[in-house]
């Protein structure tokens, strides 16, 4: 169903002067939310100096910027580990070999069904890895086994034909794995994936509960600093735009990949593109 | 396995809290998000835009942010509340974003005739989304609400940080007493496998209920 035309009438002009009246109440809330938020950010004087204060300090820029490198750092070896380990053991779910299909299956399913803090702490507190690599070896884990399911059903989403050809050809089944169905799975699923990468980033702040010192944390120590007027709110502002930002964009790339791919003449007959977008848990297109 | 034995109390209002989180932020994130879904889909364009605004920006927030700002930014705004709600409010909302793409999603899933038809006879916008479009979305909508339940009984964890008394939460004390850590996680991870099962038997029932009814 196309939303919206569907659903409705084309409004005559009681229903678009109905319309306009629930649009007006509706801003007019909004609008109140919004006032009541910014009499409270006054009411409580968050736009003093003292309290903005501390972004001028260099000290402080530096922190922030370390916090925001810190997340990024990990974000960056989440990916590179993650891609391989989802490609890995997507291979394995979809192995001609019993054994090899089985214990992928378990390792995959094992990482899906626990959540992922349990396995972050798990690591940092009883293996005692460092922040950093018990982050990254969690997001690893869950998110690489997010991607396995997510390869798994984009191979399986090339229509079999493809399949058929290329074993007509006498390709083996290695080959017609990595010249024919990886390819064409990785058009159809690339929206997909980007957006999990979106759930890797956001789960970096994870981090910030085994005291890895990435933003969120940088923002907390300014935060909490008595010399500094306690300036949360102040600190707020400015790291929630750069976290929504960051994965925003991403997000935005993800849509962009999704929609030039629908454009493309290349994904003609092959396996349908994937939705873009950010979810949780198993993307749709990995539910079967 | 003397873990379990010597600290069930422990573990059990662990559990417990977990489950209370899981299934009272659960009920704020279905009304919020059939809410929300109905705005997204409606003629009013400040409401829609108003539900596109409110998905676009949650999808987007790390998790554990949103909780730092509720649990430590509200307070200074004069609005002090329970941990537990401040934990209700942040999963809640964060949770209420996915639901909605899902059932916008499921409503997709209804043929456009169905609406069409609904429109030829009267309904209102309504009627034809309550009574019609919904209960039919309602069937390809189950499984997918599923799992986004259960990823909320995951992050749940989250809020054992923020002090809340939950499963997770449970192996700071056993840690200061001594036990083996190892063992500790594994019977937290058994709670948690607890509620995902459950929560996942019980959507395979709705969805058996559903496809039967057709």
């Amino acid at each position: 169903m196309t939303i919206g035309s569907a659903l409705y009438d084309v409004p005559g002009p009681r229903a678009l002067a109905r319309h306009r009246l629930y649009g007006g109440v509706a801003l007019l809330l909004i609008a109140a939310l919004i006032g009541w938020v910014v009499y409270k950010l006054f009411h409580t004087h968050q736009f003093t100096y003292r309290k903005w204060m501390p972004f001028e300090y260099r000290g402080v820029q530096d922190l922030l910027l370390r916090g925001l490198g810190n997340t990024l750092t990990a974000f960056a070896w989440t990916v590179v580990f993650a891609l391989p380990f989802g490609a890995l053991f997507a291979a394995g779910r979809l192995s001609d070999h019993r054994v090899v299909r089985w214990f992928a299956t378990l390792v995959v399913e094992f990482f899906r069904a626990m959540p992922l803090l349990v396995m972050i702490f798990f690591i940092f507190v009883a293996m005692k890895v460092q922040p950093l690599w018990a982050l990254v070896a969690g997001l690893t884990l869950y998110n690489g086994s997010v991607l396995a399911e997510v390869f798994r059903a984009g191979v399986l989403a090339v229509p079999t034909g493809q399949r058929e050809a290329a074993f007509a050809l006498g390709m083996r089944k290695t080959q017609v794995m990595t010249f024919v169905l990886v390819p064409q799975a990785n058009r159809a699923m690339l929206p997909t994936i980007i957006s999990q990468l979106v759930v890797a980033l956001k789960d970096t702040s994870l981090g910030f509960l085994i005291t890895f010192e990435e933003f969120l944390h940088a923002g907390k120590l300014i935060a909490t600093n008595l010399d500094y007027d306690l300036p949360f709110i102040p600190v707020v502002m400015v790291i929630v735009p750069v976290y929504i930002g960051m994965c925003l964009l991403l997000s935005w790339l993800a849509r962009w990949v999704e929609k030039r791919s629908r454009r493309s003449p290349k994904a003609r007959g092959g396996a349908p593109i994937a939705e873009a977008g950010v979810v949780m848990g198993l993307p749709p297109e990995a539910q079967q | 396995m003397k873990v379990l034995t010597d600290n069930l109390s422990t573990y059990w209002h662990g559990f417990l809290g977990t489950l209370e989180l899981t299934v009272i932020s659960g009920v704020l994130a279905l009304l919020l998000g059939v809410l929300m879904a109905g705005f997204r889909v409606s003629p009013v364009r400040p409401l829609r835009a108003f539900g596109t605004g409110w998905v676009t920006v949650l999808r987007n927030t790390p998790l554990t942010l949103l909780f730092f700002v509720v649990v430590l930014g509200l307070p200074r705004f004069e609005i002090v509340l329970p941990f537990f709600t401040f934990a209700v409010l942040a999963l809640g909302c964060y949770t209420s974003a996915f639901v909605c793409e899902a059932l916008r999603s499921g409503i997709n899933t209804v043929p456009a005739g169905q609406g069409e038809a609904a429109r030829s006879l009267g309904m209102s916008f309504g009627q034809t989304l309550g009574v019609v479009v919904m209960p039919q979305a309602y069937r390809s909508v189950v499984a997918p609400i599923g799992s986004v339940m259960i990823a909320l009984a995951k992050n749940s964890a989250i809020a054992g940080s923020f002090s809340v008394t939950e499963l997770l939460g449970t192996y700071r004390t056993l840690n200061e007493l001594g036990y083996s850590i190892i063992w500790t996680f594994v019977w937290i991870a058994v709670g948690y496998l607890v509620i995902t099962l459950a929560i996942s038997a019980l959507f395979n029932l709705l969805e058996r209920r559903v496809a039967a009814s057709r």
